[in-house]
C-alpha cells in the first residue's frame, strides 16, 4: 500500500527581547544558574506578572509579515502541569484568543513548484527552567534563568506531506523570523526549536491517522531524518497490522531513533484556564499599523526584486535570501557595481568559499561590500581581468587593501601598450614554429594555444580581446 | 453530570493532593453537587453574551522592555532546602 505521511510542525521561537516576558529579569545566555530568574520567575507567593511590551509588538510584527489575523483581544491562560523546572506549577500560555490566527508561508518545493502551508496559529508564552539531570548526589539540579523567557509558539496546519516539506517550512521560517528580527535563530542555544505531529494514512483516505508528537529536534538534519525513520515506524507498525498509539516520542540522533516519552504521558490534562493574575490584551490598530510600517522587506519580497530586477535566477535568489546579512551585501554590491550577475558570482562563489574555509560569517568579511564593489568595478572598465580579479580578491581577503592599491602595488594594471603586447606575440611566435606552421595550414584550434601562451607571457594582464586581434593578424602573416 | 470514583482520584492525583480513600465518596457528593450547579447555570441563555476572561473591566497594562532585577541568588536561595553550585537540587524526576 502507498502510504502518505501528514505532517504539523509546532516551532518555538524565542522572542529577542532584553527582559522576560513578565519580569524585569534579563534573559542573556550562559549566566551562571539562577542569576537571572527573579520572584517573579521563581513563582513565589504575591508575585504578578506584567507583560512586556517589545513581545507583543514582535507577535504582532510576525502575524503581519505571514499574512494573518492580528487579535485586537486576546488573553492568557494558565496551562496546569507538574515538573520542578516550572515553579508555579503552570505555564502561562495562550488558548483561547490568541494573538495571532490563520496565516501562511509559503515553501518552494524541489521541482520549483510553490506550496501555500498554513499557519494555524502564533501564541505568547513563557518558557520553562531547565533540569539538569547529572548526578547531583541522586537529586535534580534546577537552573531557573530561562524560566519566563518569551516564546513565540507558531503552529502549522497539517499541510506538511513529507520530511523535506517540512524542512524547508522551517527553514523559511527560520529566515523569515531573523529577517524580522524578533529571534537570533540559533538552534544550538536552543532559540528556535521545533516538535513535530507525525502520521500516515492510505494514499487517498481523507481522515487523518493517529498521530505521535516527536519533541525538540534541534537541527534541520536531525528534523528530516526524525521524521524519516518516524513515518518508517509507523507504517512498520501498520503493515504489521499494529496500531499507532498517539503518544510524545523523542528523536535520539545517535541510534536514528524515536522513542516513547512514557514518563509524560498522564501529562496531558492540562485543564487551561484563563489566568486571573493577567487582564485581556487590546491592541490598539494604530499600534498595528505601525508596526506595519517597521516591516522591512521580506524574503519573498526580496526574492522577486532579485529576480525580476537583477535577472538572477530562482535558485540564486532564494539562496541569497535565505541569510539576510548575505542578502544585504549583495545587495549593496549589486547597486553600487549596476552587475548584479557578477556581484552574486563574486558572492556565492568566492567569498562564500573563503568564510566557509575561515568559519566566518559574512558581517565579519575582510573583504566588505563596497571592497567587492570596488574590484567589480575595476573588471568592469577592463582594469582586471578574471585572471588578476582573483589575485585581488585574495589579497583583499589577507587585508592587503582595496582593490586599487593592491592593484597599483602589484602592478597588476593591463598592458595597454600595444608594442608591448606584440613583442610578446612575436617572441611567442618565433618560439613555436611548429605550431604556426599547424595553424598557417588551416588548424584553427592551435589557436587557443598561443592566446594561453600570450596571457601567461603577460601574467594574465594582456587585454584578451586585444590579444585575440593582435594574434590574428600576426599569424596570418 | 455526576463524578465517579475514578474521576476522583485521577482530579486528586492532577493536583498532588493526597486523599484518604475513605474519603472519596464524601468528594464524589461535593464534586459532583458543583458541577450540577454548572449545568443549572448553563441552562442560561448566553448567545448575546461575550465570554468574560476576567471579571475587571481593565486592560493589560504592558511594561517596557528593560532589565530592572538584579542578581538575588543568594537571598532566594537561602529558604531553600538543598542547592548546590547556585542550583536548586529536587527529588530526581526522570528515572
Amino acid at each position: 500500500m502507498e502510504w502518505e505521511p501528514v505532517i504539523g510542525l509546532e516551532i518555538h521561537v524565542q522572542l529577542l527581547t532584553n527582559s522576560k516576558i513578565f519580569s524585569g529579569a534579563s534573559i542573556a545566555y550562559g549566566a551562571p544558574p539562577n542569576t537571572q530568574a527573579c520572584a517573579v520567575d521563581l513563582g513565589l507567593p504575591g508575585v504578578l506578572p506584567v507583560l512586556n511590551k517589545e513581545v507583543v509588538r514582535m507577535a504582532v510584527k510576525f502575524g503581519l509579515a505571514i499574512g494573518a489575523k492580528v487579535s485586537t483581544r486576546s488573553i492568557f491562560a494558565r496551562k496546569n502541569y507538574f515538573y520542578p523546572d516550572l515553579p508555579k506549577g503552570y505555564q502561562i500560555s495562550q488558548y483561547e484568543l490568541p494573538i495571532v490566527e490563520h496565516g501562511h508561508l509559503d515553501i518552494e518545493l524541489e521541482d520549483g513548484t510553490v506550496k501555500r502551508i498554513g499557519v494555524t496559529r502564533a501564541h505568547l508564552e513563557e518558557d520553562a527552567g531547565k533540569s539538569l539531570h547529572e548526578d547531583f548526589h541522586g537529586l535534580t539540579g534546577i537552573d531557573l534563568n530561562r524560566a519566563g523567557t518569551p516564546l513565540l509558539e507558531v503552529v502549522s496546519e497539517p499541510d506538511l506531506r513529507s520530511a523535506k516539506e517540512a524542512v524547508a517550512y522551517m527553514k523559511k521560517m527560520h529566515s523569515l523570523v531573523q529577517y524580522l528580527e524578533i529571534c537570533d535563530g540559533n538552534m544550538q542555544e536552543g532559540s528556535f526549536r521545533c516538535d513535530a505531529n507525525v502520521s500516515i494514512r492510505p494514499k487517498g483516505q481523507k481522515a487523518f491517522g493517529t498521530r505521535a508528537e516527536l519533541k525538540n529536534i534541534n537541527s534541520f538534519r536531525f528534523v528530516e531524518r526524525a521524521i524519516n525513520v518516524e513515518i518508517e515506524r509507523q507504517i512498520d507498525i501498520l503493515e504489521g497490522g499494529g496500531e499507532v498509539i498517539q503518544e510524545t516520542r523523542l528523536y535520539d540522533p545517535d541510534k536514528n531513533e524515536t522513542r516513547s516519552m512514557r514518563t509524560k504521558e498522564e501529562a496531558n490534562d492540562y485543564r487551561y484556564f484563563p489566568d486571573p493574575d493577567l487582564l485581556p490584551v487590546v491592541i490598539e490598530e494604530g499600534f498595528i499599523e505601525d508596526v506595519k510600517k517597521s516591516l522591512p522587506e521580506l524574503p519573498d519580497e526580496k526574492i522577486h526584486r532579485f529576480t525580476q530586477d537583477y535577472g538572477l535566477n530562482a535558485y540564486d535568489a532564494s539562496v541569497m535570501v535565505a541569510n539576510r546579512d548575505m542578502a544585504e551585501y549583495f545587495d549593496a554590491v549589486a547597486q553600487a557595481t549596476g552587475e548584479p550577475k557578477a556581484a552574486a558570482n563574486w558572492v556565492m562563489g568566492d567569498l562564500t568559499g573563503a568564510l566557509n574555509k575561515s568559519g566566518q560569517e559574512i558581517n565579519d568579511s575582510p573583504v566588505t561590500a563596497a571592497m567587492l564593489a570596488g574590484m567589480i568595478n575595476r573588471i568592469k572598465d577592463g582594469t582586471l581581468t578574471s585572471k588578476t580579479a582573483k589575485i585581488v580578491f585574495e589579497a583583499m581577503w589577507n587585508g592587503e587593501g582595496e582593490a586599487d592599491q593592491i592593484i597599483e602595488a602589484k602592478d597588476l594594471k593591463p598592458i595597454s601598450d600595444t608594442g608591448a603586447i606584440e613583442k610578446i606575440i612575436d617572441d611567442i611566435i618565433a618560439a613555436n614554429p611548429e605550431q604556426v606552421e599547424q595553424y598557417r595550414s588551416g588548424k584553427e584550434k592551435v589557436f587557443g594555444f598561443f592566446v594561453g601562451q600570450v596571457m601567461k607571457a603577460s601574467k594574465g594582464k594582456a587585454n584578451p580581446q586585444q590579444v585575440n586581434e593582435l594574434l590574428k593578424r600576426k599569424l596570418a602573416g | 453530570m455526576a463524578l465517579s470514583k475514578e474521576d476522583v482520584v485521577n482530579i486528586a492525583h492532577l493536583a498532588r493532593l493526597a486523599i484518604d480513600a475513605k474519603d472519596i465518596p464524601e468528594y464524589e457528593k461535593n464534586l459532583s453537587n458543583i458541577l450540577a450547579l454548572v449545568e443549572q447555570m448553563s441552562q442560561v441563555d448566553t448567545t448575546q453574551v461575550e465570554p468574560m476572561a476576567h471579571p475587571l473591566d481593565a486592560v493589560q497594562r504592558l511594561r517596557p522592555d528593560e532589565v530592572t532585577e538584579t542578581d538575588q541568588r543568594e537571598h532566594f536561595q537561602s529558604i531553600a532546602p538543598a542547592t548546590e553550585n547556585g542550583l536548586y537540587l529536587v527529588p530526581k524526576v526522570i528515572e
